[in-house]
């Protein structure tokens, strides 16, 4: 249980600023001011996670 | 309206430490469940049996209820019962109802931890116990203690996983101005079910807990390192040392102090959990003096913490018509904690298919 599993969903919160920047196990990244907001659209992937170029 | 979490059903719950349990009866309630602890006689393997009765549901960890050898007697109308919960005994009679037996739990001790599984008992694997070694490992010392609370166990989640409260609740202990200052990294391992945070503080004063047990003089490098595997281990790996002085490239740290602190968080009932919290340190391990500082200083700041989750639970019991939170930067873990939480729940309410 105390083992990765790989799906890592990473939030740093940006030094220096108010802004987070999140990482999703996929790959794509996002940021908001808002932690709520950070773990919604890190938890919808993948909805809105497309690869860039996509659509929306 | 109350501050309740459901509680997450088929996971291991820390019930006891090794040391509480012996020959005495040791009563419990985890999730709800009322529980009977104690050793064999022979082999010292710990036990763990529902804590009533069958017969008028007297509740078998309370005296004059004893231990005939490793069985339990019940002490108002002798009911007897093994060690697998199975009543061996009634009053006046040969015949032993079928139905007479107490629920028993899968038990694993492990580093000086009585771990219970709550659920169905064919689920139970002790591979899925996290570890927390430093508790029972040579060259480590550890200072502990059990606080129950009357608040809710997603207060005391909560409460761990955000630290910058040190800063106001704990200031002149563990807390000074840099923690709540200094922005954290949060990460979460869906499937294992951990959630991580990070809080490294280049420059920082040093709390009279660790300027008077180091001996550390002046400012200090601090990083707190939480590991917490939901729902019940709460791992914080806390670093200090002299400001600038990191672990060397080979993985080394001869400069630096490693203070590993756990809680294991056990809802008892609604509104109440138990708080386990220990520090463990590898320095200064044969200085009494130390322990004695440390043991002392981190039950004040428990206590701390009790007194303000047991105003904060009754405060919200107040609420009448809901209410609304406000989250922020320092919240991103205990957030990633309580969904965790949300679904470990949710997946322990469900019925299991079995291979049969």
């Amino acid at each position: 249980m105390s083992g990765r599993t790989g799906e890592i969903y990473r939030v740093d919160w940006l030094p220096g600023t108010d802004l987070l920047h999140g990482t999703c196990h996929c790959g794509r990244e996002h940021t908001a001011r808002d932690p709520v907001e950070m773990w919604e659209w890190m938890l919808a992937h993948p909805r809105g996670h497309e690869p860039r170029g996509a659509g929306a | 309206m109350p501050h309740i979490t459901a509680f997450a059903r088929n996971q291991w719950y820390v019930a006891a430490y090794g040391h509480e349990v012996g020959r005495e009866l040791l009563g419990r309630t985890v999730l709800g469940e009322s529980l009977v602890l104690y050793r064999t006689e022979g082999d010292g393997t710990p036990v763990v049996l529902n804590d009533r009765c069958v017969h008028r549901r007297y509740p078998l960890s309370e005296p004059p209820t004893r231990l005939d050898g490793d069985r339990i007697v019940c002490g108002y109308h002798g009911f007897t019962y093994d060690t697998t919960g199975t009543c061996v005994h009634v009053p006046g009679q040969k015949r032993v109802p079928r139905t007479a037996r107490v629920a028993s739990y899968p038990v694993v001790e492990r580093d000086s931890l009585v771990w219970v599984w709550i659920g169905d008992p064919a689920l139970a694997d002790p591979a899925a116990i996290p570890r927390a070694r430093h508790l029972d490992s040579p060259g480590w010392v550890t200072v502990r203690g059990i606080e129950p609370i009357d608040c809710d166990h997603g207060l005391l989640v909560d409460n761990l996983l955000d630290l910058s409260h040190e800063t106001y609740l704990h200031g002149g202990y563990i807390g000074t101005p840099e923690v709540a200052e200094t922005p954290i990294t949060t990460e979460v391992d869906e499937g294992a079910g951990i959630v991580r945070v990070s809080r490294h503080m280049d420059d920082a004063a040093c709390p009279p807990f660790y300027a008077r047990s180091t001996g550390i003089e002046g400012r200090i490098t601090r990083w707190q390192d939480i590991e917490y595997h939901a729902p019940c281990l709460y791992l914080l790996h806390s670093r200090i040392a002299p400001v600038g002085v990191l672990p060397e490239p080979d993985g080394g740290d001869p400069g630096g102090f490693h203070t590993e602190i756990t809680y294991a968080i056990t809802p008892s009932a609604d509104g109440k959990v138990y708080d386990f919290w220990a520090v463990s340190r590898d320095w200064a391990t044969d200085d009494a003096e130390v322990s004695e500082f440390l043991r002392s200083n981190n039950h004040t700041v428990v206590m701390q913490d009790v007194d303000a989750l047991n105003l904060l639970q009754r405060s919200l019991g107040t609420e009448r018509t809901g209410y609304q939170e406000l989250s922020i930067n320092i919240d991103t873990g205990g957030l990633a904690a309580r969904r965790i939480l949300a679904r470990l729940v949710e997946e322990g309410a469900k019925p299991v298919e079995r291979v049969r």
